[in-house]
């Protein structure tokens, strides 16, 4: 058998394995190209998604084109604006809080009165059956923020009931609710800071009818 | 023929079980099984994955030469996990959401190295096909079984959010056992998927000496008669 004997050899054991190593990544960067523009699509389709669901009622323009980059101590914030014939109508943003795992992503949805539209948690790796109760397809905890404002509970109830503040925490988990409850209270101090930047109605490009 | 084939089933399905027999993949194991519909979702993903991985270490095993097999095996599962990560994140992305996380998991799973070491790459295409099919469904039988399990203590609960991976056809799946159950989180954490193994583990060798006995002591008996 040739081939016996070919395998043995150390140039041919090279050969393989860069042989290999080519047509891999060939067929890895085909399939990368190939579903690049599909990927980000569904990807933008998830982010509309998720947006809609903290923005109730109609906007007409597009919302992921209208974007405002807010320069925040721990980062730049990208906030989305909704918009009803021109006016900006209500910002969407994402809000960061740590939980008992590590990061609570949620995103806000504040009216331009300054008025919680609605939250939502989009990322968590907080215990199953505990600190999950966030999520609103466990309990309806989250939707407690909706119509709060900063005036409405006063900054000081701005808590879990534990901290003396106005929100329910769960049985067994104290410190997820804590997290987002703060979360959500930044969201509306970032709003307030800056709000002229987020109710800036001078036509971005690309986003005017 | 027919023998060989079931002699391949009854290994993949049974007798020498990923999880009952071989205790590989573990690791994905204990992180996916808090529920029977996760257990499920990872046993598929993985099976597809085995069938191709199976499929193509079969028909490329002459050219592989033995000291440098385990490198390229690797480089192999690896692009095979990747590409089914890319397309199934491009064109399903619905079912994505669901499976995302135990696809990237998938190369962590050293039971497809190990039928590419020692099934696929010493036997022909068909039987490495059949055979990365056997061992995928035995594994998603044991996951699910192992979820199943953890899921009704945890939770109270058997097959919740099926319609996620299934869609909304398999709702029926779903059903509470005990309405109004608090949940016992142990079996949700990891420690509960160990205990869950091991007890699972116990009962398969318990079974497997009964029929042992039975199939040593049946002739004796016969022959009393």
């Amino acid at each position: 058998m040739k081939l016996e004997q070919l395998r043995t050899k150390l140039g041919y054991q090279g050969l393989l394995l860069g042989g290999a190593a080519l047509l891999t990544s060939a067929a890895l960067s085909f399939a990368s190209r190939a579903t690049e523009a599909d990927i980000r699509a569904a990807e933008e389709a998830d982010l509309k998604q998720s947006l809609a669901q903290v923005l109730p009622g109609k906007y007409d323009n597009e919302l992921l084109k209208d974007t405002v980059e807010l320069a925040e101590t721990g980062g730049v914030v990208t906030a989305y604006r909704a918009r009803r014939a021109g006016k900006v109508e209500a910002v969407v943003y994402r809000v960061i809080g740590y939980g008992y795992a590590g990061a609570i992503t949620c995103v806000m949805g504040v009216s331009r009165e300054g008025k919680i539209l609605g939250v939502r948690v989009i990322k968590h790796a907080e215990t199953p059956g505990l600190g999950d109760k966030i999520e609103p397809a466990k309990s309806d905890w989250i939707h407690g923020f909706d119509n709060k404002s900063l005036t409405e509970p006063a900054p000081a109830r701005w808590a879990v009931k534990k901290d003396g503040g106005d929100f329910d925490q769960f049985a067994g988990a104290t410190i997820t609710p804590r997290a987002v409850v703060k979360a959500v209270k930044g969201g509306l101090d970032l709003f307030e800071r800056q709000k002229s930047q987020l109710l800036d109605e001078s036509p971005t490009p690309g986003a005017q009818p | 023929m027919n023998e060989k084939f079931a002699r391949i089933i009854q290994d993949g399905l049974w007798d020498n079980n990923v999880v009952f027999a071989q205790m590989l993949a573990l690791c994905p194991l204990l992180a996916v099984t808090s529920s029977a519909t996760n257990g499920l979702g990872m046993g598929l993903a993985t099976t597809a994955v085995l069938v191709l991985s199976n499929t193509i270490v079969s028909s490329v095993r002459h050219l592989i030469s033995p000291e440098v097999r385990i490198p390229v095996y690797i480089v192999l599962i690896a692009t095979l996990v990747t590409l089914v990560d890319m397309s199934l994140n491009a064109w399903a992305h619905e079912l994505y959401k669901v499976l995302g996380l135990f696809i990237a998991l998938i190369v962590v799973n050293c039971a497809i190295l190990g039928r590419a070491e020692s099934f696929a790459s010493k036997n022909n295409v068909l039987d490495a096909a059949l055979d990365g099919l056997m061992m995928g469904l035995g594994f998603t039988f044991a996951l699910v079984l192992i979820g199943g399990v953890r899921e009704i203590l945890g939770s109270g609960t058997l097959f919740a959010n099926a319609h996620l991976l299934l869609g909304p056809a398999f709702a029926f799946l779903e059903t509470t056992l005990v309405s109004d159950y608090k949940g016992f989180l142990l079996m949700i954490l990891p420690p509960g998927g160990f205990m869950a193994v091991g007890l699972l583990l116990a009962a398969k060798r318990v079974f497997d000496q009964r029929r042992e006995a039975r199939a040593t002591t049946a002739p004796v008996a016969e022959t009393s008669i």
